[in-house]
């Protein structure tokens, strides 16, 4: 008898363990649709990207495209605020169904999340300094300290390709506190931060004057094993129909984000020619 | 020497042991330029350290009052904080300070006005006030040893007080507390790692950026290692042969 209930129970196992599997890879998808809900993990601390506005709402750039996200597929939208040290782990936790937080497009990552391709944006290195300094090109800052942050991958191109004393310190706020006291003329850093820097209110003698240096494509998220079924073959339309309907370049003139240059260029090169059906 | 350099290179490629700093040019620059900064923050930082040290102990025996509690104030504040604490608030706070009052010297360094004390400036100030508080105690004890009766004989003499301290008792009290020193000047050359957080290019500075761009960071912790070993041991035999040299057979151990 015992014999036969076990039996029974590892049967039962066994075909929970097929029903499931017959629906793994889209496991998230179909919970979306059914809850009518979409949960998307964006920054909050991010501004124009995904910050919080006077009422504490998410608002931002990445806050709009979840909207869009939530729009197509006719569910209601819920925003969850991520920061870049959890942002995988909550989707991978199952926190957040779809991740859109300023996330650099690396392969590393790519074996963590799945990333759907097209890339939605770029961003590089820039500086920020003092508008008195008066900077217009990179090769002023030869033999000039440079603040940065210790451990980012441009300080030692902005020393190797343009001779300047890069000055690097612990954290962002310590740099920072360097380039208000004047310790350097200016503080090498990602350009999406730095636009993040200007348009908070707290650096209005300074700018970001420079053309932005070694581009860095940014991913969107769904979960890994999702990438190649529904919700990432999804994103990707979505993120397709975003750059050749114009919709990026659109949001990015309303959050006030300098206009980039790799948003142009996707739209020219996805744009689908229609002449044969003139 | 160039062989030398290939042959670190050929060990990356075949094994996966990067040290870069060895074969890339780049990296050895900068990897040198750290060898020598901290080198010279340890040797500045000793020799100030130790005239805090013999001044404040000096001081803590002043006849005036206000002389005496100067000193243990600076005592307090000294050992009763991080020396982390103390590095970034002389950088952060002081130095500020010092710039925005325009009491703090510049010069033009090409359009571009830099203060004459910089993060390796306040690095030594502040180290050596950190190390110069314990030295300051560690002088006191060897003071504290030598017998009364020993300056009242060099005050019979004829010695001045500042006399009888200098040729009698200081000879004398170095000898008792030279372990202790040799154990707080120890601490002191690895305590000038904590300059990286105020960017002055020293060792551990300069080997977070090379692990930071190379990804070899075991490499970088075992070089850090073996070069602070090498360092520390380098002082130590010094001290140790100054010990002997000063070694008075039957005084002390």
């Amino acid at each position: 008898m015992i014999k036969h209930l076990f039996t029974a129970a590892i049967t039962a196992i066994v075909a929970l363990g097929l029903v499931s599997t017959a629906y793994a890879g889209n496991e998230r998808f179909m919970k979306v649709m059914k809850r009518g809900e979409v949960v998307v993990g964006v920054k909050a601390d991010y501004k124009p990207w995904g910050f919080r506005d006077a009422s504490g709402k998410i608002v931002g750039m990445e806050a709009d495209m979840a909207q869009d996200v939530a729009d197509a597929l006719g569910v209601k939208l819920e925003l969850v605020p991520v920061q870049s040290s959890n942002r995988m782990q909550f989707l991978q936790q199952g926190k957040i169904d779809l991740m859109i937080a300023t996330m650099s497009d690396r392969s590393d990552r790519r074996k963590l999340v799945g990333i759907p391709e097209p890339n939605y944006y770029t961003s590089g290195t820039n500086v920020l300094a003092p508008k008195k300094v008066g900077l217009k090109q990179w090769t002023q800052l030869t033999g000039k300290p440079v603040c940065g942050k210790q451990g980012a991958f441009y300080n030692k191109i902005v020393a190797k390709r343009y001779d300047a004393k890069v000055v690097a310190f612990v954290n962002n706020a310590e740099a920072k506190q360097a380039l208000r006291d004047g310790r350097c003329i200016a503080w090498v850093y990602d350009d999406s931060s730095i636009m993040a820097d200007l348009a908070s209110g707290d650096y209005n003698d300074y700018e970001m004057p420079l053309k932005t240096e070694d581009d860095n494509p940014w991913g969107l998220a769904v979960p890994h094993e999702e990438l190649d079924n529904i919700w990432g073959r999804f994103m990707s339309g979505m993120i397709y129909h975003w750059h050749t309907s114009g919709r990026l370049i659109a949001l990015e003139k309303k959050w006030g984000i300098q206009p980039t240059e790799y948003l142009t260029m996707m739209k020219a090169k996805l744009e689908i020619d229609r002449a044969h059906l003139k | 020497m160039e062989a030398f350099f290939e042959w670190f290179r050929a060990l990356y490629e075949q094994s996966g042991w990067n040290f870069v700093f060895i074969y890339e040019q780049y990296e050895r620059e900068r990897f040198i330029t750290a060898m020598w900064t901290t080198i010279k923050l340890s040797i500045y930082c000793l020799l100030f350290s130790l005239v805090v040290g013999v001044v404040g102990a000096w001081a803590q025996g002043a006849k005036s009052a206000i002389v005496r509690n100067v000193m243990a104030g600076y005592i307090q504040v000294f050992r009763n904080t991080p020396p982390l604490v103390q590095i970034l608030f002389f950088y952060f706070v002081l130095g500020t300070g010092l710039d925005r009052a325009g009491l703090m010297p510049t010069y033009d360094a090409g359009g571009y006005l830099e203060p004459m004390l910089g993060a390796f400036g306040w690095a030594v100030i502040s180290l050596s006030f950190f190390a110069g508080a314990f030295n300051v105690e560690i002088f006191r004890s060897g003071i504290e040893a030598v017998p009364e009766s020993t300056v009242e004989a060099a005050e019979a003499l004829g010695y001045s007080r500042l006399m009888a301290y200098i040729y009698v008792v200081l000879p004398l009290a170095f000898r008792v507390s030279l372990p202790a020193l040799n154990n707080n000047l120890v601490n002191l050359i690895k305590t000038t790692t904590l300059a990286y957080v105020i960017a002055v290019p020293e060792m551990m500075y300069t080997a977070n950026q090379i692990w930071s761009d190379n990804v070899n960071v075991p490499e970088m912790m075992i070089v850090l290692f073996i070069f602070y070993v090498g360092l520390v041991a380098i002082l130590v035999y010094f001290m140790h042969k100054w010990e002997h040299a000063m070694r008075i057979p039957g005084y002390g151990t």
